[in-house]
């Protein structure tokens, strides 16, 4: 096809979504935006004094966010309404560079539009149960590597129970999933971990990464904030698998969608999650730069704060394109608002059904503000004027580039590269442990090249084909024969290859922080089931939060069930973290966090010991280990051991777990004090008979042991 | 609270303008080279392969960090023509046509008045250096350092928990690893018992929060670790109640044999790092608790430093470092606060608080320098005194104070660096004759870090880590040696 000079191109698309502009409006009319339709709280008493029954709630279906982003298009581009959103535009609209130079997608493999190629043809067919093993098949035949067999069910099970709901199955569960020899039991247990409203728990910790969700404002003050209505919409969102399209739009621009309802009031949350310095003078430029940033880095995959100060070093975004994006964000305020939201996924459990929450939210000013460039990144040096604008070196926009709902709209345009490449990698990442792009926070001209590529672009194509479904793209992974594959390495394959991008066998890694505490309070019995509302305060070391200067803060800990509430609830304090969430490597949110890094360092081990938190749920495991058999210690250490790994003990595990009991319950016969002091105290000495006391304390310690043995924090 | 100047904050241009020139070039093809070797060490504190640049002339570093910013002007930096000043308005015509905001008078009735040293200095020792009656202790030793009396600071970076992380991390931002953890990536531990990067607070985190002691980007096993001379000595070192030395012991016996059964059956090599993991977490529950156990030194020791057991201070703190350099710990880090004398209130009085300050760390520091050298282990120990700012020559003077104190200044202060590979005895650099800019041989505290880096065998271009699509290094894009300071 002859190539029509870009500009000229660019000319006649731009006249014609004038003409089409003035049609557009009278078909579909976008409403008037702004806060009076908000019910805004007149002052933060009354923000806290809003723990009241809800007004009836004003049912109104949240706008069909596809629908509005196609009548963007409509509006803009004059192109025919079409049904299927996710229908490409001309591929060569990709040429988009004004003065006619080589188009930038042509040149780095994430910025051309993902093909889905044919599945290979595989030597081992048979092995196949999707087109992704047959991508995988073909590049470790390549290699001439093997696969790994299936893993077996208890392994399975715990494996698709932690990544899916970051939860330890039962014993029960175990037992059950591995008796039921249907053909489809396995596609059975996934489709009930989909439906459970833990799923949303597990899939919003690394979001809300992204997100830099916190409790606190973070830099000197670190006051506290109010904003877990929108880690609950999170959550809430994940569970009614909700589209990622729509979870776009929703949080980017969830105020200027027609007649929005409170839920995507609450999303736009996303963007007040930033850090707020206490400096008023360079606070809004602070925060707008961080959207920028965040923005970058959750749906580019890229990291655009380079930009910030001068063209990006290695990828094509210019000072200029930088501070474009910047102007489409600096049009919004930041308000508070009321909102008589729960997620529907939530209600059940949720403490705070039917009252009315505080919440921050962002709407759009009235009036457009004037962006000026920022010489060298400085917010006192203006230079030129920018004026809203998309990248030039992705697709070009059909849907307008003025404002935040444009942007949405771009970005979850079938013309945009990066966005579904970058979605379905961080899926693939939290189920592998690694992603087919290992830079998953670099997708620029640095980051690493696709382990995979055609597979992701597959992904990536079946991932907006699928309607944007998380859900389906979870079960699309899980049933595969490469996920399902057992977690034992060969001496060849651990040389041949040693982080597994091969994928030749099933990933084994450390859990997240959270999810760490998740089992040992679920072993334990101890944890609290309840979805969603505030921030809760479980034991912490006193002083981690009172002994900073300036910023200190009494931490109060719960003293109801809120103490053992799931770790992702845990009030999130930026600059003093959660101890030991910080051991395990969680991040403190003051900016996007696309990946955590995975250490193994002695605090940690020094954490499952003894942290007290940890400790307590030993001893209360302990009581389960007696209480759930007949009390003999194989019994009891066997139902331990099944409460933490899923698995029963083999016969060489059980005898060195045996002799630690014997030890400890000979220690304990003789010596009490220690006994009592180790479950807990005098009140215990009342009710249970020193031999009683004794065994349950020995249980503890093996407890002890059992939640701090690496298979219970690693998922196989 | 600080003003925010009228030229307002531009702490990013400066290193926009340098990273566009080539300066940070050069080292990438290193650097790549360096960081994928980094991959391998993710896990524990070993040394990277071939990352020792030069011949090291320290194994040790301590740093003295003196948050708040000391005032130098009362300290060290000795300013005749200011005290003969003393009084007269800091107008132009004696300060030049310098804007920064703690310079503005605090008082729009009262302009800005000069303000000389209230206190004596005198000269000490062979290289006759001068040292205020402050510091008698300190003068006593003073031969042994050698003075960056023309450090100046980022004057875009305006407020002490952003210098604090740029003093220590090199970026006025969370999340870059601070100079310990570099240290401990670049050189490892040598003690297999404890972290290579050890922090001691005399009493709060700084303003700059735990991200002056974070491994940033760097796996966290190169994070500074709090060591407390009370209570538990490290956060949850202590066995749970009920649980004994033994009974800890067998159940990390226990934790280990399964896991080395996972290991065989699984083959994954991470389950080795964990193993090591447990074995260092246990004997560090053995050696912390009596490395801090300060009753363990004579009386005499004790008395040097004017150290209590059992209190957490200072004094304890410095003979605590010196007990870890002997265990082989590469970096320990010593936070005081309190030193951010502004006047507004009798705890930041340049006449009462500043003396009492003075007099909790002098004799420690004297004490440690001495104890370091008569052990032989100044030779192989760094020891450098520095802070995030210095401070004006000029009476703060806010609305409505009775007392005397001076603003935190970037154009202006003193670090001192002693011990090993340092020349003793020297001054580098000079203020003005009014203490009030740095005139003469004026220095960075990027140009520190990279001469700590270069006294500890590591080239501070050269050590990069690459993460976020790029490489990082502690001293961005600034940063040179300061030869002169080297023996």
């Amino acid at each position: 096809m002859a190539r029509a000079p870009a500009l000229t191109r660019r000319m006649i698309w731009l006249g014609v979504g004038l003409l089409a502009a003035s049609v557009a409006i009278a078909v579909f009319v976008l409403p008037a935006r702004g806060p009076s339709k908000r019910r805004q709280l007149p002052s933060p008493v009354a923000a806290s004094a809003a723990v009241r029954p809800a007004e009836p709630a004003i049912v109104q279906p949240p706008a069909d966010t596809r629908a509005v982003c196609r009548e963007l298009v409509q509006r803009h581009s004059g192109t025919p309404p079409v049904t299927d959103s996710a229908a490409p535009s001309d591929p060569a609209l990709f040429d988009n560079r004004p003065d006619g130079t080589e188009p930038v997608a042509a040149a780095h493999w994430a910025f051309a539009r993902p093909r889905a190629a044919a599945p290979p043809e595989i030597a081992d067919r048979a092995w196949a149960r999707d087109a992704i093993d047959r991508f995988v098949e073909q590049r470790r035949e390549a290699e001439q590597l093997a696969h790994s067999p299936e893993a077996d069910k208890a392994t399975l099970i715990r494996r698709l129970s932690l990544d899916l709901l970051g939860l330890p199955p039962t014993p029960e569960e175990v037992d059950a999933f591995v008796a039921d020899s249907e053909p489809d039991a396995f596609e059975r247990l996934i489709d009930r971990l989909l439906a459970s409203p833990h799923l949303g728990e597990k899939s919003a910790i690394r979001w809300l990464d992204l997100a830099r969700y916190a409790d606190t404002n973070g830099f000197e003050f670190d006051a506290q904030r109010t904003l877990w209505l929108y880690r609950d919409w999170v959550i809430d969102a994940f569970n009614r698998d909700m589209p990622f399209d729509q979870f776009t739009v929703e949080q980017l621009a969830g105020d200027l969608l027609p007649d929005p309802a409170d839920s995507q009031q609450v999303a736009t949350g996303f963007l007040r999650n930033s850090a707020v310095a206490p400096d008023t003078m360079t606070h809004r430029f602070e925060m707008l730069v961080d959207r920028v940033n965040t923005i970058g880095s959750t749906w580019f995959g890229m990291t655009f704060s380079c930009a910030q100060c001068h063209d990006h070093k290695f990828d094509p975004l210019t000072q200029q394109e930088y501070y474009q994006l910047y102007a489409i964000l600096n049009n919004s305020i930041e308000e508070v608002t009321g909102a008589a939201y729960v997620g529907e996924t939530l209600t059940a459990a949720s403490p705070l059904t039917g009252e009315l929450a505080t919440t921050l939210v962002l709407a759009e000013r009235g009036e457009p503000s004037i962006t000026y460039l920022k010489v060298r990144g400085s917010p006192a040096e203006d230079g030129e004027q920018v004026e809203p604008g998309f990248p030039a070196f992705l697709h070009a926009p059909r849907c307008g580039d003025g404002d935040r709902l444009a942007l949405a709209c771009w970005l979850t345009d079938a013309d945009n590269p990066l966005t579904a490449r970058v979605a379905v990698n961080r899926l693939w990442e939290s189920l592998f442990g690694i992603g087919l792009v290992r830079t998953s926070d670099d997708f620029g001209l640095r980051g690493e090249l696709p382990s995979h590529p055609e597979l992701l672009d597959w992904l990536a194509v079946d991932f907006q084909r699928s309607g944007w479904s998380n859900k389906q793209l979870i079960r699309r992974l899980t049933m595969s024969a490469t996920y399902r594959q057992s977690p034992v390495v060969s001496t060849d394959a651990l040389e041949r290859d040693p982080q597994n991008r091969l994928l030749t066998r099933g990933g084994r890694f450390r859990v997240d922080a959270e999810v760490l505490r998740d089992i040992a309070l679920s072993a334990s019995g101890l944890m609290s089931t309840n979805l969603g509302g505030p921030s809760v305060f479980p034991w912490q070391p006193p002083g981690t939060s009172e002994n900073v200067e300036f910023a200190a803060f009494h931490w109060r800990v719960d003293q109801n069930e809120n103490r053992h509430r799931r770790g992702l609830y845990t009030h999130w304090k930026r600059r003093t973290l959660y101890p030991s969430f910080a051991i395990f490597d969680a991040p403190n949110r003051t900016s996007a966090c696309a990946r955590r890094e995975r250490n193994t360092n002695p605090l940690q081990a020094l954490v499952s010991l003894n942290d007290p938190v940890f400790f307590e749920a030993a001893v209360y495991l302990g009581g389960r280990m007696l209480d759930e058999t007949d009390g003999s210690p194989a019994a009891a250490i066997t139902r331990g051991f099944r409460l933490c790994v899923g698995r029963f003990p083999t016969p060489q595990e059980l005898p060195l777990l045996r002799s630690l009991f014997d030890a400890e319950q000979k220690r304990l016969l003789d010596d009490a004090d220690a006994a009592l002091a180790l479950v807990g105290g005098s009140d215990v000495a009342a009710r249970f008979p020193h031999r009683r006391i004794a065994d349950w304390a020995a249980c503890a310690v093996v407890a002890n042991s059992l939640l701090s043995l690496d298979e219970t924090v690693c998922r196989e | 609270m600080v003003d925010v100047s009228e030229n307002m904050i531009d702490r990013f241009s400066r290193r926009a303008f340098l990273s566009r020139s080539s300066a940070g070039v050069g080292s990438l093809a290193l650097a790549s080279l360096l960081s994928q070797s980094s991959q391998a060490s993710a896990t524990s504190a070993t040394p990277l392969p071939g990352v020792s640049h030069y011949p090291a002339r320290a194994k040790h570093l301590i740093f003295l960090f003196m948050a708040g910013a000391p005032s130098q002007i009362d300290l060290f930096d000795y300013k005749p023509k200011l005290n003969e000043f003393d009084g007269r308005t800091a107008d132009r015509e004696l300060l030049g046509d310098v804007r920064f905001a703690q310079l503005r008078p605090r008082n729009p009735n009262a302009p800005s008045k000069l303000l000389g040293s209230p206190y004596k200095f005198r000269q000490h020792g062979e290289s006759g250096a001068l040292v205020s009656e402050l510091l008698p202790h300190i003068a006593g030793v003073v031969d042994d350092l050698s003075f960056l009396k023309g450090m100046k600071f980022d004057e875009q970076v305006f407020d002490h928990p952003f210098a604090q992380l740029t003093l220590l991390t090199g970026a006025p931002l969370e999340g870059r690893p601070s100079l310990g953890a570099w240290l401990s990536y670049g050189l490892g531990s040598e003690n297999a018992n404890l972290p290579a990067f050890i922090v001691l607070m005399s009493n709060l985190l700084p303003r700059g929060g735990s991200g002056t002691s974070s491994s940033g980007f760097l796996p966290s096993v190169h994070q500074g670790v709090p060591f407390n001379c009370h209570g538990d000595p490290v956060l949850f070192l202590a066995n749970p109640p009920g649980v004994t030395a033994d009974a800890r012991r067998r159940s990390v016996e226990t934790i280990n044999s399964l896991n080395a059964l996972r290991r065989d059956l699984i083959g994954d090599p991470e389950i080795s790092t964990r193993i090591a993991a447990f074995e260092l977490a246990c004997r560090m529950q053995t050696s912390a608790p009596e490395l801090v156990d300060l009753t363990r030194e004579p009386k005499h020791i004790l008395e040097l430093y004017g150290a209590e057991p059992g209190k957490q201070s200072f004094a304890n703190n410095c003979l605590l470092a010196r007990r870890l350099i002997e265990q082989g710990v590469r970096t320990v880090q010593l936070v005081d606060l309190d030193w951010d004398h502004h006047g507004d209130t009798p705890a930041r009085d340049l006449m009462g608080a500043l003396p009492r300050q003075c007099a909790s760390v002098d004799r420690a520091v004297a004490a440690l320098l001495s104890d370091l050298k008569q052990r032989g282990l100044l030779e192989e120990t760094l020891v450098v005194w520095g802070a995030e700012f210095g401070r004006t020559p000029i009476d703060e003077r806010r609305p409505g104070t009775i007392h005397l104190g001076r603003d935190h200044h970037p154009f202006a202060g003193t670090f001192w660096m002693a011990g090993a590979g340092i020349k003793p005895g020297q001054t580098l650099g000079a203020t003005d004759e009014l203490g009030f800019m740095a005139v003469e041989r004026p220095t960075e505290v990027f140009d520190v870090q990279a001469t700590i880096l270069h006294l500890m065998g590591l080239d501070h271009e050269r050590l990069t880590y690459r993460t976020q699509g790029r490489d990082f290094r502690l001293t961005d894009v600034y940063g040179s040696v300061i030869g002169e300071l080297l023996a």
